[in-house]
């Protein structure tokens, strides 16, 4: 399905900029289309976590594990070919440390960890001395704690301008402030998009509107069950750094592999280069309801300062929240729709779309320009069948 | 925390909140009113403390009779609950068509006791005013600087004198009463610079002069400021600012330069002069990020849409004073009356609504003859500081908006890092949109997005989830 010609990436955040830079790598002439300016929705409204310790065996590990080799190499790719007034990408290898506060959390953890750790996880169980060493202002009333150096964090607006600049300098043409309103067909096949600013035409639509892409993907003849799921995170005032590791409480991952639509809470503290510290995160599905809530910021910051007590005294400044394409099945999509020739999807990466954007770039160039492989997250798995046919 | 129900809440305790509170008394309402300072009164009747009273605060306060009135009105009616140290730290649009839920922390800011309360009332005011706007220049940043409103406010609330050979720089009326308490505190005033040009100056106040009778009370309070800065011998210059201030500790000089109809600075007519403090004043902005939460809807300018009831676009939910616009006591006066009387389900009385559209006029006028101008972005240097929280300059910004070719403000702001700080671009939001609309910016007005209101400590925010409901009638 070598389609080398011209790709219209639908989407201006991480995942579309991704895309874009590796496809125009790959010869493509590209085009990023955009309702909102860049990295205006969910990209801008997360941590940027790049975290292999929230996942458990499986296809997505996979991803995440590829995406830190790829963040490896393209990092310092980026800082050798952006101009030098573009600001740094905050890249930082600074490990995670998961916290169970209770003796049934620790079990869950310690079992968690095994797992892990036979997919190539570094999941090191820590004693009380080490975590002091880590973390000296944790808590200490935890049962168990367990170290991840592979975890890692980058500011994920400049990672998406970066990947933008990127794909910009090699030719790609971005449009911001340009709304898709339907599909330009030829026969059953996609051959273009309707905009508010005139037809572009393609040899291939890639949807990549993270929990936008349902209403996107539906406006091009397509059904997609992406739904978004609401995030909150509260920043601090600077301070000068306490917190080294990105720290979480064990029920982080609980909530990360739930489906449930109603609050859950579990707390999410690192420091950002800045200074600040970042406190999240709530999980909460209720559509594209945009309100920030003080149950809501009351619920983080206690379940904040049962990991660092120390903050009680620290001043939060500003909340921001977002909205995480979630997929039923707890997979992205990434691959071509078999349904409408032509049309591409890349999105459903929930909280975790900065860390696993490079791969996921890397493998729909890979469908897109050389030939389709094995691909877990292809949008005729078995696993989406069933919501497919609901959505349609 | 506990839950209140009230009939109307007002957040807000200068002129418009006061007049509001006292027309939905009048209107029967049950009242609670919200300030966050240690006293009613506003920035326009900061006074000094009760313990400390001064002699002379009906010389430094216009219409300070009025005020002792009101406040001494508010203080005995029973139908009224007046809360000092009251900080709304976040507010919530409710499903459906009822005010919003008010979320307030009560005592002093950094005292560790803050009482939290939710607020539920039937309809809202917001009252929150305006603050000045800096604009930057180079070395504006430089101690010996000061906003007009601080000098005014160290003037008024401390009887302090900023300096011994003061400039006022700026544009508007605010510059007279500033160079007033100036001098009555016992400065020299080297001269007053306001940015517009005669032309424009008469094309804003000269026009239609027969609308201006009906604001004698103003006119003659802007009189009064004239006569004593022509008693005291203070050079008045239109068409013309500060463009840099210089100094080593703080500041020494200026420079000051003639002005272009844009705000542009003439070549040529710049001139360096001694001062050992200016205080500059270009215009004001509207605090509007509790309106903004709500989803009030707002003009162009940043100010709240309001209809002749003084009615938002957001269901039983008010504004009165600076937020719709800057016109200054008596526009506030006027529309606080309106928004309580609206509020308590009652009809504002006819003069005061016409009052409210003569001042309004009189509003139109002010941003006519002294609006901000774009010709000030030519005057800071990339050096020059926009962001001060974050030590962000208007070289960087513009550096990295030109790298990214981004045009959200979101993303600019997270790339720049301007306006990510404590004041959450209180000061520099404005001037930031400004130094960036040449990107074409899809998202105009964010920076004045809002959603924790002020900075909350972690363990207030905690302690909201574990106390007890109570609910009154």
């Amino acid at each position: 399905m070598a389609e080398r010609g011209r790709v219209i990436v639908i989407g201006a955040g991480i995942i579309g900029a991704a895309i874009a830079r590796s496809l125009v790598r790959g010869g493509s002439d590209v085009v990023v289309l955009d309702r909102g300016p860049s990295a205006g929705g969910t990209s801008s409204s997360g941590e940027g976590n790049l975290l292999v310790s929230d996942k458990g065996p499986g296809s997505e590990l996979e991803l995440m594990q590829r995406s830190l080799e790829l963040w490896r190499e393209i990092g310092p790719q980026l800082r050798d070919e952006l101009p030098s007034g573009f600001p740094g990408l905050e890249l930082e290898y600074k490990g995670g440390l998961v916290v169970a506060t209770t003796e049934q959390g620790a079990q869950g953890l310690r079992e968690f960890a095994a797992q892990q750790r036979t997919a190539g996880v570094l999941a090191e169980e820590v004693g009380e001395e080490q975590v002091r060493q880590l973390e000296p202002d944790l808590t200490r009333n935890y049962t168990s704690a367990v170290y991840y150096p592979q975890d890692a964090q980058v500011q994920p607006v400049i990672a998406t301008e970066s990947l933008l600049a990127s794909a910009r300098s090699g030719g790609a043409q971005v449009h911001q402030g340009v709304e898709v309103l339907g599909a330009v067909t030829s026969g059953s096949r996609i051959t273009g998009v309707r905009t508010s600013n005139g037809d572009f035409l393609g040899d291939a639509v890639v949807v990549a509107a993270g929990p936008w892409s349902g209403q996107l993907a539906a406006k091009l003849g397509a059904s997609l069950p992406v739904k978004p799921r609401r995030g909150t995170v509260m920043v601090t005032t600077r301070m000068p750094q306490r917190i080294q590791h990105k720290v979480y409480d064990a029920d982080y991952v609980g909530a990360v592999g739930s489906g449930a639509a109603d609050l859950q809470v579990s707390s999410v503290v690192e420091s950002t280069a800045a200074g600040t510290v970042l406190i999240g995160s709530s999980r909460e599905r209720r559509g594209f309801d945009d309100r920030i809530e003080a149950r809501v910021l009351a619920a983080l910051a206690a379940k904040a300062l049962l990991l660092f007590p120390f903050l009680s005294d620290v001043a939060v400044m500003r909340a921001y929240g977002g909205f995480r394409p979630f997929m039923p099945d707890h997979l992205p999509v990434i691959g071509a729709d078999p349904r409408v020739p032509g049309l591409w999807h890349a999105t459903g990466h929930e909280g975790a779309g900065i860390g696993l954007s490079l791969a996921t770039a890397e493998i729909l160039t890979r469908e897109l320009l050389e030939t389709p492989g094995e691909n877990p997250f292809r949008v005729d798995r078995p696993s989406l069948q069933p919501y497919l046919e609901e959505a349609a | 925390m506990s839950e209140k129900a009230c009939q109307v809440l007002i957040i807000g305790g200068g002129p418009a909140g006061m007049s509001a509170a006292r027309a939905a008394l009048a209107g029967g309402a049950q009242v609670v009113l919200l300030e966050a300072g240690d006293a009613l009164g506003g920035q326009f009747w900061r006074h000094l403390p009760e313990s400390r009273k001064g002699g002379e605060e009906q010389v430094l306060h216009h219409k300070w009779r009025h005020f002792n009135t009101v406040q001494r009105e508010l203080r005995d009616d029973p139908g009224c609950e007046v809360v000092l140290g009251a900080h709304v730290w976040a507010i919530e649009r409710p499903d459906g068509g009822q005010a919003p839920a008010v979320h307030v922390m009560v005592g002093p800011p950094d005292g560790a006791d803050r009482e939290p309360r939710t607020y539920l009332p039937q309809s809202i005011i917001f009252a929150t005013g305006g603050q000045e706007r800096t604009l930057p220049f180079p070395g504006w940043d430089l101690p010996g600087v000061y906003t007009a409103g601080a000098a005014q406010a160290l003037a008024k609330g401390e009887r302090v004198a900023v300096g011994q050979r003061v400039l006022v720089a700026g544009a508007g009326p605010f510059l007279l009463p500033v160079v007033t308490s100036l001098i009555r505190t016992g400065a020299t005033v080297i001269g007053v610079a306001e940015a517009s040009g005669w032309k424009r100056l008469a094309k804003g106040w000269l026009s239609r002069p027969w609308e201006l009778a009906a604001t004698r009370s103003k006119a003659g309070e802007l009189g009064g400021y004239l006569r004593e800065m022509v008693h005291h011998r203070v050079p008045y210059r239109a068409g013309t600012t500060v463009i840099a201030a210089h100094g080593e500790e703080s500041v020494e000089s200026v420079t000051l330069a003639r002005l272009d109809a844009d705000w542009k600075p003439v070549p040529g007519t710049q001139r360096r002069v001694e001062v050992d403090a200016v205080c500059v004043s270009h215009g004001f902005v509207p605090r509007t990020e509790l309106a903004l939460t709500v989803g009030c809807t707002v003009d162009a300018h940043g100010f709240v849409v309001v209809d002749d009831q003084q009615r938002t676009s957001v269901e039983n939910v008010f504004c009165a004073g600076e937020l719709t616009g800057i016109g200054g006591v008596d526009l506030a006066l006027a529309e606080g009356e309106i928004a309580g009387a609206t509020a308590a389900g009652t009809q504002p009385r006819a003069s005061v609504v016409k009052a409210r559209n003569v001042f309004r006029a009189f509003a139109e006028r002010l941003q006519t003859a002294h609006g901000i101008r774009p010709g000030w972005q030519t005057w800071p240097e990339p050096g020059t500081t926009l962001c001060r929280c974050e030590d962000v300059t208007v070289g960087e910004v513009r550096e990295v908006a030109a790298a990214t070719q981004a045009r959200g403000l979101r993303s600019l702001k997270l790339t720049t890092r301007a306006g990510l700080g404590p004041c959450q671009g209180r000061t520099c939001g404005r001037n930031t949109e400004e130094i960036l609309s040449s990107c074409g910016l899809l998202d105009p007005g964010r920076t004045a997005r809002r959603p924790i209101a002020i900075p909350v400590r972690l363990g207030e925010l905690a302690a909201t989830t574990s106390s007890q409901r109570e609910e009154t009638p």
